[in-house]
């Protein structure tokens, strides 16, 4: 293994960018962010390729300790490496999406997007609790501003919402890692992952966690602030939002609330269950009605995540593999959707389904790749959510036939409102003239997607890419579920033979 | 000599003050750049003198005084806090020619005032210091004698401080009647002695109600608003930053050496007064135009986090309250001198948050320290006022006062609220005219260490600074 501190040159890179950008002029702070992020994609793929599957369980660790029991601890296993992959991923995108759409304070822009991907990787990274805290809650602060200074219309409104939302989550979360920390005395996260809390205990830390994490991821009903957040943030801030940052309320539950509590996550099942399942369905329906082309897929989200909840509460290999799929997929299709939405937002400057319409006509390229993301945001064979949506849908039916009923009806709905979004945006003909007068995508736009599509299709025709690193570490979690995974009402049960029937009543007829 | 040795700090004090004091008649207006800069320098040779004054020696004169690490940590942190209030007068009194020099002098007799505070091991050194420090704030609120604003801010506080002090005196003479000593030992002693009886526990309640208003603490607050908005700018930074630290850390010792073995009966009171403070200071702040009468709730929601730490008693919730208030300091000298800069172009100073529109476009450097500051004061991370936030709760936790520190996290997420509509209007809204270029190099310098500590950065100093506050709170026990 290397010496170098992989991980915090990893951090390091996009905070040295972010200060850099502060006192430059806005084409070259564009370079400077572009440059970072594309230096991060290169560590990044370097770290997949050294990252041993069968390897220990944290690799390229490091740990200097700051005194006052908080430590510089990193390390990464398999689940964190591939959503560090997903954020290093399409970070460059963000930054290529905001070249010219973003004209106002641009340096300011850029640094605050590279501190966020810092934070962001720093939270997948971090190995010490406190640490991880104040990575989680950093993100807030230039999120609110990237928000708040170059959103839409409502962006002061939907940027307090983001803010308030997601803090009052995390507090409680910080009050149950303090009595973690005074009773496990340990702030090192892996030895916490093997501590076993009292159970009585597990059900307060459990709900403190819930808490910030169905805030963060978003579930019903705490999903209020996305819709707005989403509609309000610029292109690429919509991108990082529904790619990374939802992300961590899944790996939030996938690295805490599952390991340290089993026994609380166990007594939860009914309630995860229930809300995701109210999620699936609730949610779909309002995306059905949606003339906001932003809203409709924000709503989506909610939707598809509540696939990634069904999943890990399953607390079975499919379920939980499944709905790290379901994470990474969704991450690469809802940022290319919202980026789709960009390309014609940025051409005609409305996000109103209406407007537009026979778009396959002037803009044949972008009707290709928007179906491509659609077809792979309902689950097409082939694409990257089938793959997701179809494990976590068995590890569901594994553990309770009902919620996996519920949960099915989840993709004919996101069939149905996809499609529908396609066919009144591409088909058809063109309902006014300016939206008929579009150009197709240009060679700029051409690298933000094709690569996005490429890695969808990677990952629906061979997921083992992606699964083979988190297999282990699933299997370690799984070890530590043993004892409360949830029995499921459909195992297969012995068939009583017919033949052997006949015979004993014919015995039993003969004896009389 | 030797037994003045563990006094050597106020001993450079109260002789240099006295002898500026008369430069100052001498030499009238002229002389005030020379008393300001002297005053500085006597105030950093007191604490430089801090080292070299040995930190166990124990009580001193019969034990009125106790020169120990706790009191030292106080002074090494208010000292600088009056040096700088002092340079954050510079070129401030200037703009209306009433820059004397008895401002300088008054802030040292001020610190003199908070050094026997913090050291007292005494009822009676309590409140001769208590009342030092009070006599010279009160001038100093009225400073701008031209000025109603100011003029009643003196007046108010001064009326409302002499009922406090009326208050404290009461409490004292009872406890004084019932246990017939003034010793903070004794006292601890006597309440050792089973359940306390009733002049015991008024004496108790009367005390540190008085303490309370030296500290603004809710519902002893109300005064902070408006003297806050009235007194000077410069005497403002003061007084939010080295008597707070003062009261608040003279409160800790009294709770827990004089108090100690009453702990069950003034901890009621300290939780009440904590949650009160956070929300009533969070709450406060939402309608305010004025950002002097801003940060002055906001002082008050610090304070109540501060109690929380003081709350869960023992020797991890005393580091906490010291921790905590080493941070604060930092953090509302910085926003403090920020406002100073606040003025426009003709020179005239400004404190509506209005002004503050669009303020990262017209000085983003300025901004970015200012929203430094507030996310630090909310207690956001990753900036460095989150750690002592986290301390006061981990003390409360871990004393098993977890619904204390659910109640008081909650308050921070309110209180964030108005710290993030600064901000706001920095960073969203369009700019207005621009303030004037401040020429004050020492202050920037200030503005930006104060920035750097308060920042990610600041991380670094959690293990020194822990060490020393666990090893000064552990003097108290």
């Amino acid at each position: 293994m290397s010496q170098l501190p992989l991980l915090s040159i990893l951090v390091g890179i996009p905070l040295l960018g972010a200060v850099l950008c502060l006192f430059v002029r806005a084409e070259a702070a564009r370079w400077i962010a572009l440059i970072a992020t594309l230096l991060d994609l290169a560590l990044g793929s370097y770290l997949w390729a050294l990252y041993d599957p069968s390897g220990p369980q944290w690799q390229f660790v490091e740990f200097v300790t700051l005194g006052g029991g908080i430590n510089w601890a990193l390390g990464i296993d398999g689940i964190a490496l591939v959503l560090i992959m997903l954020s290093v991923f399409l970070m460059p995108i963000c930054i290529g999406a905001s070249w010219r759409a973003i004209e106002k304070r641009v340096p300011e822009y850029m640094a605050y997007f590279l501190l966020m991907e810092a934070l962001m990787l720093g939270v997948f990274a971090a190995q010490d609790l406190f640490l991880f805290y104040i990575f989680f809650e950093g993100g807030l602060i230039p999120m609110y501003l990237i928000i708040g200074v170059w959103g839409g219309a409502e962006r002061i409104k939907a940027s307090y919402k983001f803010f308030l939302y997601t803090l009052f989550g995390s507090v409680l979360m910080l009050i149950a890692m303090l009595y973690m920390v005074i009773t496990a005395k340990t702030t090192f996260i892996p030895d916490l992952m093997a501590y076993d809390f009292p159970v009585h205990a597990q059900t307060w830390l459990w709900l403190a966690f819930f808490a910030s994490f169905a805030v963060k991821m978003p579930m019903w009903p705490v999903h209020t602030w996305l819709p707005d957040a989403h509609v309000q943030a610029p292109t690429a801030g919509s991108v990082i939002l529904a790619g990374v940052l939802l992300k961590m309320g899944g790996y939030g539950f996938i690295r805490f609330s599952l390991p340290m509590f089993p026994e609380g996550s166990l007594q939860f099942i009914p309630l995860v269950f229930a809300l995701s399942g109210i999620a699936v369905v609730y949610t779909s329906l309002v995306a059905l009605v949606q003339r906001d082309m932003k809203k409709l897929i924000a709503y989506s989200s909610v939707a598809h995540m509540a696939f990634v909840t069904f999943g890990l509460f399953a607390m079975n290999r499919q379920g939980i593999e499944g709905a790290m799929v379901v994470m990474l997929s969704h991450g690469l299709v809802s940022g290319a959707l919202f980026l789709c939405v960009g390309v014609v937002y940025d051409r005609l400057h409305s996000r109103e389904i209406e407007k537009y319409g026979g778009l396959s006509n002037n803009m044949p390229g972008y009707a290709l790749l928007f179906m491509v993301f659609t077809m792979a945001s309902v689950g097409l064979p082939g694409t990257s959510g089938f793959v997701g949506e179809f494990l976590s849908l068995v590890g569901t039916y594994h553990a309770s036939t009902w919620a996996a009923i519920v949960a099915t009806t989840g993709i004919i709905l996101g069939a149905a409102y996809m499609l529908w979004l396609y066919w009144r945006i591409a088909f058809g003909t063109a309902r006014t003239k300016e939206a008929a007068a579009m150009k197709d995508l240009s060679a700029r736009e051409w690298w933000l997607l094709a690569p996005i599509a490429a890695a969808v299709f990677w990952m629906g025709i061979y997921p083992e890419s992606f699964v083979r690193p988190i297999r282990n570490d699933v299997g370690r979690l799984l070890v530590r579920l043993e004892r409360v995974a949830p029995a499921g009402d459909s195992q297969p049960t012995p068939g009583k033979p017919k033949l052997k029937v006949i015979d004993a009543e014919g015995q039993h007829g003969e004896a009389h | 000599m030797g037994r003045f040795a563990p006094l050597l700090p106020e001993l450079i004090l109260s002789i240099g003050g006295t002898i500026l004091m008369l430069v100052a008649a001498f030499t009238g207006r002229r002389g005030s750049g020379l008393t300001s800069w002297l005053s500085v320098a006597l105030l950093i040779a007191a604490t430089f003198a801090l080292m070299g004054a040995p930190s166990h020696a124990g009580p001193v004169f019969d034990g009125l005084i106790a020169a120990d690490l706790f009191a030292s940590f106080g002074k090494a942190i208010m000292f600088p806090a009056a040096a700088i209030a002092i340079i954050a007068a510079h070129g401030w009194f200037e703009h209306d020619h009433e820059h004397s020099s008895e401002y300088a002098v008054l802030i040292v007799f001020s610190a003199v005032g908070m050094s026997v505070m913090v050291s007292a091991t005494s009822l009676v050194s309590l409140y001769v210091g208590l009342e030092l420090q009070s006599l010279a704030a009160y001038v100093l609120a009225s400073y701008r004698r031209s000025d109603e604003r100011s003029a009643e801010a003196g007046l108010k506080y001064f009326v409302l401080g002499a009922l406090a002090s009326g208050i404290l005196l009461y409490g004292i003479s009872l406890l004084y009647g019932f246990t017939g000593t003034m010793n903070f030992t004794g006292l601890a002693s006597a309440f050792g002695r089973g359940a306390p009886s009733l002049g015991l526990l008024f004496g108790l309640v009367f005390l540190l109600a008085g303490l309370a208003f030296k500290a603004s603490v809710v519902p002893f607050h109300m005064w902070t608003p408006d003297v806050y908005e009235g007194a000077p700018t410069p005497v403002t930074a003061f007084f939010a930053s080295a008597p707070k630290v003062a009261a608040v850390l003279l409160a800790t010792r009294v709770c827990i050496e004089a108090l100690g073995p009453a702990t069950e009966a003034w901890r009621q009171i300290v939780i009440f007064a904590a949650l009160a403070s956070i929300f009533l200071g969070a709450v406060g702040a939402f309608g305010q135009t004025n950002i002097k009468r801003l940060l002055a709730y906001s002082s008050i929601n610090n304070v109540g986090f501060a109690l929380i730490g003081l709350a869960a008693a023992g020797p991890q919730g005393a580091s906490s309250v010291l921790f905590y208030m080493a941070v604060y300091i930092v953090m509302t000298l910085g926003a403090f001198l920020c406002v100073l800069w606040m003025r426009r172009p003709d020179g005239e100073p400004v404190e509506t948050i209005a002004s503050l529109s669009g303020l990262s476009q017209t000085r983003p450097a300025f901004a970015a320290a200012i929203a430094i500051f507030m996310f630090s004061l909310a207690g956001i991370p990753p900036l460095f006022g989150f750690w002592p936030k986290l301390l006061v709760f981990n003390a409360a936790v871990a004393s098993g006062y977890v619904a204390l520190a659910v109640a008081g996290i909650v308050g921070t997420v309110v209180g964030a609220y108005y710290y993030l509509k600064i901000v706001k209007v920095m960073y969203m809204d369009d700019p207005v005219e621009p303030f004037e270029r401040a020429r004050e190099p020492i202050q920037g310098f200030l503005i930006l260490l104060a920035a750097v500590i308060v920042s990610p950065l600041g991380y670094l100093l959690i293990g020194p600074l822990g060490a020393l506050t666990d090893r000064a709170a552990g003097a108290l026990f």
